[in-house]
């Protein structure tokens, strides 16, 4: 089947299988590995990307099911000026360790700060609740989007 | 007094700075082994028996042959033909990569298929016809050695039981003479239960056969690449120095990343077979259901003391669980790792443990998740055992533990079972964990709720662990001593490559070894770049595992940034045309005795020692250096830690309410990235104690297969940790410094079980194994616990 996918602003279309998961399309297909896949089962959000204004778990959406709509992964975070304060505040506060999930992780919290730029501790744990983490304990995670808070309001 | 909260954050001389290593995973620019694309790859997955033990009639590949994307199906008899199908585990057992005669757990390896898509690979899986004759499985360790149990291992020569070892450390005499005479003895059985440590990135390999160089290219996840090619070389007969393997970065390892992979060799061999890149990666059941778990330590712990809180000795039995194959990884010569450290932190008179370990129709390993070798069932132990002994003797488990804690001037301290702790300074640390937790108000707050039928817990543990193998002489794995390398190219302007043997796998090695270097020669860790995971740039070493990068290599790095130093020593005072003793190190450079504005640093030095400089006799040009470091002695970081845990008895259901621990692993490098492990391991504690098991039914099938069934911690299970640090440097590491990696998770999980059996305590509960889950609470409460390792009906 024939998909138009926009990708970080840039147009993409690709004849795919029904089946292909939007994962896959965006690390196979359109070269973008900075998603990860982790767990096949919805678990670990190491997939997690924007469809339209909405993090979604990628392994479990279908390609041709982003057709026609707008899709933002971590290479879209940021710009070459500059990167946004959710990356900033991940490299300050040690937010990372293997890197896996902080792809993931990132564009949870994206999503959150544009949503609730002032979020408590407990917002944010509950925001990136349905994402695993298996280096950090989470801490070091939550202090980072705290501090983007603190620091770069929308990016 | 000090305080060490101040201290820690700040770090000593090295520094807290953010990771060099953050710019690419912030901008999804690592490269991990799926992200690994060559013109012309296939793509492998593997077929796994859903059967834990059943003989193999038959094995038909023919219209998996037939679909049309596929390019080539294995099968055992195919390896067989090769000398393949079966390898060697790092515990000298064998192990098969593709099933032959039997399966022998359910998921075993039975055919790899290559594909041109993943997809199309995993289509072809359904395609092959395996006819089986099913076997009895032994699933329940504790029966594996009955008359009647099923021969799990028949296909080892002789073999008719399923007893892979039995081993003992201490004095038996000794010990049960403590024991008959002691007031006070208590005991316990407990099980460890099977875990694993499901890294975020599961396990693959791109393997790249050249047939024109006769180069055999591996991207794998691999914690020990060199090892790795060593073993390759055995198994596959290939020259070593023809095989390169580059472990990437890596998505976490602990320990699950240790050893060789059947998938990993399907690939190679597929590579060879097809002429084409192949690449191989395993997807979150097979992640979960056949490589290495960790624990599975069936155990009972006895404990004697004297009536005034005196502890005088520790026995143990332990039932070790290694699954179908022995394939842990840990020196060769300690079958049970270095469980024998379950003396503990205390001052015994004597010790003995045995432990038995046998094979089971499940997947095999044992020693991995972060476990030290072992300490982590060692630690879990005896720091139940001393909670019981403190409940028995009405004493505070506080202070019973800081009754008996070594103190600083007996070490260095030989232990009942002969490790020789290097350095500590236990009841420091352990009054700063409960200065942190505010002990004392605590405790009244626990007494005034438990008033109203509230249930709090407040739990310690007290950990000691013994890191960073070997010494050579002592320790290795398949013959390969744990000795590991550095080497340290100084380039004529002054900026520095450090190669290491050592992988990181988000520990942030980049980081910390170019803080080492820079320390030693007068850098900035900017002027030091780290090259690791790739066998042709790095010197040779048995990899990152046992929290052993920092003891080991660490110290490796040191010594060879000292060889620079010395011969930059030599140079410079060619340079200033003086004697190397008029020269001094201080603040960074060679500087003249007495007239220190005169000095020349690293960087004017190695430009001078590239020049046309005339040199002393036998001063060879330039700077490098190189160094292998054989540790005298293991290092033993050691911390307390206090868990204070809410529990409702009408569901069950636990939350852990806040975390403290204080760790002492010798001089810190990069307190951030130290507090960082240490946040993960509690994460570790909190699951194993409350959620993580891998448990089978009476068929022997896993039922942990799936992050739907293997419950790891989220946000909202974790705490805030909260942490303190002392500093007691370890006397024979170069730099003071200890290990890290695997500390809390290591002493954290005892912490959160003694919490919440002490906020049970009203009940009358004594003990309750993990994971402690709102049902394993809840029956605990009704004393009528179960087995938490086997669903039987």
């Amino acid at each position: 089947m024939k998909v138009t996918v926009t990708v970080n602003n840039a147009e993409y279309v690709r004849d795919v299988e029904p089946r292909l998961l939007l994962i896959h399309l965006l690390r196979d297909e359109l070269g973008l590995t900075g998603s990860h896949w982790g767990c096949d089962t919805s678990n670990c959000g190491a997939c997690v990307v924007w469809l339209d204004e909405t993090p979604v778990k990628s392994c479990t959406v279908l390609a041709v099911m982003a057709d026609g709509r707008r899709v933002m992964t971590v290479e879209g975070l940021g710009s070459r000026a500059g990167l946004d304060p959710v990356q900033q505040g991940f490299t300050q506060c040690h937010g990372l360790q293997c890197g896996f999930c902080t792809p993931g992780m990132m564009l949870t919290a994206r999503w959150l700060l544009d949503h609730n730029p002032d979020p408590s501790a407990a917002e944010v744990r509950e925001a990136i609740s349905g994402q695993i983490c298996r280096c950090t304990g989470y801490e070091n995670i939550v202090r980072a989007v705290l501090w983007a808070a603190k620091n770069g309001g929308t990016g | 007094m000090i305080d060490h909260r101040q201290e820690h954050h700040e770090g000593g001389p090295y520094g807290a700075i953010p990771r060099k290593e953050d710019a690419r995973f912030v901008r999804g620019q690592g490269t991990f082994v799926d992200d690994i694309s060559l013109p012309g790859m296939l793509h492998g997955a593997i077929l796994r028996s859903p059967l834990a033990h059943a003989r193999i009639i038959s094995v038909d590949a023919t219209a998996a042959l037939a679909h049309p994307k596929v390019e080539a199906v294995l099968t055992g008899a195919d390896l067989a033909e090769r000398g393949l199908a079966w390898m060697p585990t790092l515990s000298g057992d064998v192990q098969a990569v593709l099933a032959t005669d039997k399966v022998r757990f359910q998921g075993q390896e039975l055919a790899f298929v290559v594909a041109r898509d993943r997809y199309a690979a995993r289509d072809a899986l359904e395609l092959i016809a395996v006819e089986y004759e099913p076997l009895p499985p032994l699933v329940d360790a504790k029966t594996a050695l009955a008359e009647d149990a099923p021969l799990v291992r028949d296909d080892l020569p002789g073999r008719t039981g399923n007893r892979i070892f039995d081993w003992t450390a201490g004095d038996k005499t000794a010990t049960d003479a403590v024991f008959s005479t002691a007031d006070v003895t208590v005991s316990c059985d407990m099980i460890y239960p099977r875990s694993h440590p499901a890294p975020l990135e599961t396990c693959g390999i791109v393997a790249a056969w050249d047939d024109v160089t006769g180069r055999l290219t591996l991207w794998s996840t691999s914690q020990a690449p060199h090892a790795h090619r060593t073993m390759y070389a055995l198994i596959t007969r290939l020259p070593e120095h023809k095989i390169r393997i580059v472990s990437p970065d890596l998505g976490g390892g602990f320990g699950n990343k240790v050893p060789v992979y059947p998938g990993y060799l399907c690939a190679i061999a597929a590579s060879i077979v097809t002429r084409r890149p192949v690449k191989w990666v395993e997807d979150r059941s097979e992640n979960l259901m056949s490589t290495t778990f960790a624990r599975d330590y069936h155990m009972h712990g006895e404990i004697a003391a004297t009536a005034d809180g005196r502890i005088l000795g520790l026995r143990a039995g332990v039932l070790a669980d290694h699954g179908a194959f022995n394939a842990t990884a840990q020196p060769a010569r300690y079958p049970a790792g270095f469980f024998h450290i379950f003396t503990g932190s205390y001052d015994l008179e004597a010790a003995f443990c045995e432990v038995t370990g046998v094979y089971t129709n499940k997947a095999p390993g044992g020693v991995a998740y972060s476990c030290s070798f072992r300490v982590t069932e060692a630690v879990y132990l005896v720091e139940r055992l001393v909670d019981m002994l403190a409940r028995k003797l009405g004493m505070d488990p506080a202070q019973l533990r800081m009754r008996n804690l070594l103190r600083p001037e007996q070490f260095p301290y030989t232990c009942a079972t002969g490790w020789q702790y290097d350095s500590g300074d236990y009841p420091r640390a352990l009054a700063l964990a409960m200065d942190i937790a505010g002990y004392d108000e605590l405790r009244r707050e626990q007494a005034e709720r438990r008033s109203r039928g509230e249930y709090m817990g407040i739990g310690i543990s007290f950990f000691t662990e013994g890191v960073g193998a070997g010494p050579r002489a002592h320790m290795d794995i398949l013959g390969l001593a744990m000795v590991d390398g550095a080497d340290l190219r100084v380039h004529p302007t002054g900026k520095v490559v450090l190669a290491v043997s050592v992988q990181t796998q988000g520990q942030g090695h980049e980081t910390t070894f170019a803080q080492i270097v820079a320390h030693e020669l007068g850098l900035t860790p900017d002027d030091v770049e780290v090259v690791h995971g790739d066998t042709d740039r790095t010197p040779f070493g048995l990899g990152t595992y046992g929290s052993r990068s920092t003891p080991v290599s660490g110290a490796a790095a040191v010594m060879a940034a000292r060889k620079v130093r010395d011969r930059a020593r030599l140079v410079a005072a060619a340079m200033l045309e003086l004697s190397p003793d008029d020269l001094e190190w201080a603040d960074g450079k060679w500087r003249v005795r007495g007239d220190p504005d005169r000095g020349a640093g690293i960087a004017e030095i190695a430009m001078a020692a590239h020049s046309s400089l005339e040199l002393p006799d036998g001063v060879e040009s330039h700077l490098d250096a190189s160094a292998v470091y054989n540790p005298p002695n293991l290092t033993f970081p050691f911390g307390a830690y206090i868990c204070v845990t809410d529990v409702d008895p009408a569901t069950g259901e636990v939350k852990v309410r806040r975390f403290i621990a204080v760790d002492d692993c010798g001089v810190r490098i990069n307190p951030m990235i130290v507090e960082g492990q240490v946040h993960r391991g509690l994460a570790d504690g909190v699951g194993m104690a409350l959620m993580q098991a891998i448990v089978f039914d009476e068929s022997g099938n896993c039922l942990g297969g799936s992050f739907m069934d293997y419950l790891l911690p989220t946000a909202l299970e974790c705490p805030s940790p909260e942490l303190g640090a002392t500093v007691t440097p370890s006397p024979h590491h170069p730099i003071g410094a200890k290990g890290i990696g695997e500390s809390a998770t290591v002493g954290s999980p005892p912490a959160v079980v003694n919490s919440v059996v002490d906020a049970l305590a009203p009940f009358g509960v004594t003990h309750a194994d993990m994971p402690l889950t709102p049902a394993n609470v809840w029956r605990a409460i009704q004393g009528r616990p179960v087995r938490p390792d086997l669903a039987l009906s």
